[in-house]
């Protein structure tokens, strides 16, 4: 399973800020290995994100991203104990959902 | 037309200006926008588990080990070593004596161990591992013990290989390292010889590289400064490696430590 993500929710007025770690390789399917042979492409497709369940947030990933990408983004209208859930889906099909509380 | 030329003019100043605002400050503010963000946390996360984790033949957890500050005691380690170890007999630095813990108490092959590439197997366990130490101390000042027959022995010995010219291209640590104001490409370089300042040089280190997404050890920092050199591989967890960082780290003495951190 993938390693978890690093989700931190800071509230500032009525907009909180998270900042999302994500743990993945980032292959773009570019690269060559040591004896030539093509690295097969590996990378986040899909992130989304919801407040209390509710989307607030999804985006549509790229190979131009880098390995452990760092994601920053704000919600307006949160509030002090909100869950902030996220979300990523990989070319693999694997995901990786985590969860932070917003303080 | 004179009009024009007076713009012209005042762009092209405006231009000079932009540059005398140096590339080490542009490096500074980039490095400032990714602090932010620093996948080392990643690492920190992944060596705190491990930490605690009951692993190896013997099945325990890293939490009896002595980094220096008595056994299992974490805060404050990372800026006092290498040290001398009594158990050991030796003076080791924050990977060789992970090395040594992971031995005695989890009863892995240390041997082994170091034979394993960087970012491999257990060596990618000991970056997880040296990046949650080090951040434990993050903030503190690095003060090494220096008092013991070995300590300084370890220093003298630091120093030497750090003004050995040899190889190819005929040059030492100091080469690069040994006065203010050098730099690579654009990258200022610290000058080891002294307390370079917080956060530079050996208070930098462990670290996350950008360009390679890597977490670095001092061991694997000075394994790669070794091949820069054109010099044979030292190997991990060498005397001649750890006798550098006690060099570097009682000249840093002071020096706050922001390790794990983060480099270009």
């Amino acid at each position: 399973m993938a390693d978890p993500m690093r989700i931190r929710a800071q509230l500032a007025g009525d907009k909180a800020t998270v900042r999302v770690l994500m743990n993945h390789e980032m292959e773009t399917g570019q690269r060559k290995d040591a004896s030539g042979k093509t690295v097969p492409a590996w990378h986040i497709t899909e992130v989304s994100a919801q407040l209390n369940g509710k989307p607030v947030l999804s985006a549509q990933w790229g190979p131009s991203v880098s390995k452990n990408p760092f994601l920053q983004f704000s919600i307006r209208g949160a509030k002090a104990g909100d869950k902030v859930a996220v979300q990523w889906k990989d070319n693999k099909g694997e995901t990786r959902t985590d969860e932070a509380v917003v303080s | 037309m004179k009009l024009y030329l007076l713009a012209t003019l005042a762009v092209a100043s405006a231009a000079a200006f932009a540059q005398t605002k140096s590339a080490a400050d542009g490096i500074a503010e980039y490095r400032k926008l990714l602090e932010d963000g620093n996948p080392a946390e990643l690492f920190e996360a992944k060596g705190e588990a491990l930490w605690k984790q009951k692993r190896g033949p013997k099945q325990a957890s890293l939490e009896a080990c002595d980094l220096g500050q008595g056994p299992g005691v974490v805060k404050g380690a990372f800026v006092a070593l290498p040290r001398w170890f009594a158990d050991t007999q030796k003076v080791q630095d924050l990977e060789s004596r992970l090395l040594t813990c992971m031995g005695t108490l989890q009863g892995l092959d240390t041997a082994e161990i170091a034979k394993t590439p960087f970012g491999r197997g257990e060596q990618a366990n000991l970056e997880g591992l040296v990046a949650w130490i080090s951040a434990e101390s993050r903030g503190m000042k690095m003060n090494l013990p220096a008092s013991h027959p070995e300590e300084k022995r370890f220093y003298e010995i630091g120093k030497r290989a750090f003004f050995f010219r040899a190889g190819p291209h005929d040059f030492s640590c100091a080469s690069c390292h040994g006065e203010d104001g050098r730099r690579i490409r654009l990258q200022d370089l610290p000058n080891l010889t002294k307390n370079p300042g917080d956060g530079v040089g050996f208070a930098a280190w462990p670290a996350y590289r950008v360009s390679s997404g890597e977490l670095w050890s001092m061991q694997r920092r000075l394994n790669d400064c070794f091949r820069q050199q054109r010099f044979p591989y030292p190997g991990y967890g060498s005397e001649l490696t750890i006798a550098l960082a006690s060099y570097m780290g009682i000249n840093a003495k002071g020096a706050v430590s922001i390790a794990p951190a983060i480099k270009r």
